[in-house]
């Protein structure tokens, strides 16, 4: 059993929103809802399998209820920013084994307007809450453990910046647009040592959604065909603390898996959006991915590699996280829609790559240096 | 952060309650499994890695060396020193920093558990020797 060419990306839209104070978060999961039905040519009625995440409000039964849903399948997984990437590969399953044909992605908040309630907390409560763990910090202990056993430097992941500032250059939403250099991202205020402010993405209001669909239906639509061919997904944490190794993430499962049933390498893809929380969450997973060796992720970053036009990988071209959009603190969405637009030939003609035919999205979620959550998928142009 | 910080109760739970009654005696337990030999943190019954029930408490040197930090530049309690602690019993475990010069922070560095007190029983945290 595969998911492989089973589930086709019908449907996409991105919230143009970065600050929504006026709106409520359930009314921004019907806006997405309704801009991807309208993107693939389909009806609410049409939804027969719904998927969302933490952060839709009151979880799966209260959504499917406000936006009127009659769904014969539904899975509220969460592995934070990731799990729409999850879901994505959720919904490949289902329809591969036909217990829906049309399903619905969303994902949508406020962060940028308000506080986001507290993270779930398991049984590391006790020994974990009073050390005062955020994502910056969190993720500069990764950071700080890279430099120190491979001497990856702040310049190195600065490039990782400085890439996705060439891209959001020519997107009208992107929150932040000017250009940045290595320099502004080196200067700019340490937030947690040893990463700056400008290797942390933006706090943004807003959401998106997707529309996964059969072959047969995905056919019957006017949208260029784009199919999943390959998924993994994987969990890692401190697991009792044993050979503690915060040089790598969970995407050391996830990818493998998802290349191998996709029968594709690192080598055959044309475009990556790969999660960019912040700067060091991008050079870990291109890494663990197979994009490069191990601790070879700063070298490889470098002198523009990452630079639609320029460089050998194009990542991010919509300015990913780090410049245009981390909506609801959570990024796992908007890698699927600028991948799925790559490969529409729909991405901006400054940042397109030419004959886009197959692409990888891929993140993490939760807190990389503690315990996280990986999800890969790997998108054909039919 | 520092002496002067607030640091939340444990809640406590009886599969815990051994680990913090001893924090009151300023003991550092870790969980040590008899059926494959791993020691491992924070506690379980089970063992996490052979799913044995045959765990039991061991006190910690206390001693350990840092694995990994990070310094929060600002918090509304001021600076703080997040890390891991690599325990000479063998677990690695998230910490702060606590009762020193935290710019000098260096990988590698030794450092000793050193116990804070909350509202309920103290709390473990580990400073460099």
């Amino acid at each position: 059993m595969t998911i492989k060419g089973k589930a086709y990306l019908a449907g996409i839209y991105e919230h143009p929103t970065r600050h929504a104070p006026d709106k409520s978060t359930s009314q921004l999961h019907a806006e997405v809802a309704k801009g991807a039905l309208q993107d693939a040519g389909l009806t609410k009625a049409d939804i027969d399998g719904y998927f969302c995440a933490g952060d839709a409000p009151g979880g799966v039964m209260a959504m499917v209820d406000y936006l009127g849903l009659k769904v014969r399948h539904f899975d509220s997984t969460d592995t934070g920013g990731c799990s729409y990437l999850v879901h994505l590969g959720h919904a490949a399953e289902a329809i591969a084994a036909g217990k829906c044909s049309i399903a619905l992605i969303t994902l949508a908040g406020k962060p940028r307007t308000g506080a986001m309630p507290p993270r779930a907390t398991g049984a590391e409560l006790d020994f974990e809450a009073a050390y005062g763990a955020t994502t910056h910090n969190v993720y500069g202990m990764c950071a700080m453990r890279h430099m120190h056993e491979f001497g990856t430097t702040s310049e190195q992941l600065a490039w990782i910046k400085v890439a996705a500032s060439h891209h959001a250059q020519y997107n009208p939403h992107a929150m932040l647009r000017d250009v940045v250099t290595v320099e502004d991202v080196i200067n700019s205020p340490m937030i947690s040592d040893p990463l700056h402010r400008m290797d942390c993405c933006v706090v943004t209001d807003g959401g998106g959604a997707l529309i996964v669909t059969s072959e047969a239906i995905a056919r019957s639509l006017k949208k260029p065909l784009v199919r999943m061919i390959g998924h993994g997904e994987a969990i890692k944490g401190p697991r009792g603390g044993k050979d503690l190794d915060l040089t790598y993430s969970a995407g050391v499962w996830s990818g493998p898996r998802a290349f191998e049933e996709a029968g594709v390498t690192p080598a055959d893809i044309k475009y990556a959006s790969i999660y960019d929380s912040f700067t060091i969450t991008v050079l870990m997973q291109l890494e663990d991915l197979g994009f490069c060796r191990k601790g070879e992720g700063g070298r490889f970053v470098a002198d523009g590699n990452l630079i639609s036009g320029t460089g050998k990988l194009p990542f991010n071209t919509d300015g990913g996280g780090l410049c245009s959009n981390h909506p609801v603190n959570r990024g796992g969405m908007t890698k699927i829609i600028e991948a799925v637009r790559q490969l529409r030939g729909e991405a901006h003609p400054k940042v397109q790559v030419p004959n886009c035919d197959l692409a990888i999205a891929h993140g993490t979620g939760g807190l990389l240096g503690i315990r996280h959550a990986a999800s890969t998928c790997i998108l054909e142009r039919m | 952060m520092d002496s002067a910080v607030k640091y939340p109760p444990p809640l406590v739970n009886p599969e815990t309650k051994p680990f913090w009654d001893a924090t009151v005696d300023g003991k550092l337990l870790v969980k040590r499994c008899t059926a494959c030999g791993e020691a491992h943190y924070f506690p379980r019954t089970i063992c996490p890695f052979c799913f044995s029930d045959q765990t039991v408490w061991e006190e910690s040197s206390g001693e350990g060396e840092i694995y990994t930090f990070s310094l929060m530049r600002k918090s509304a309690s001021g600076p703080y020193a997040i890390g891991y602690v690599t325990l000479k019993e063998g677990p690695s475990l998230l910490t702060n920093f606590v009762d020193c010069d935290m710019t000098q922070l260096k990988i590698g560095q030794k450092v000793k558990v050193v116990f804070k007190t909350t509202d309920g029983a103290p709390l473990p945290f580990f400073m460099p020797v």
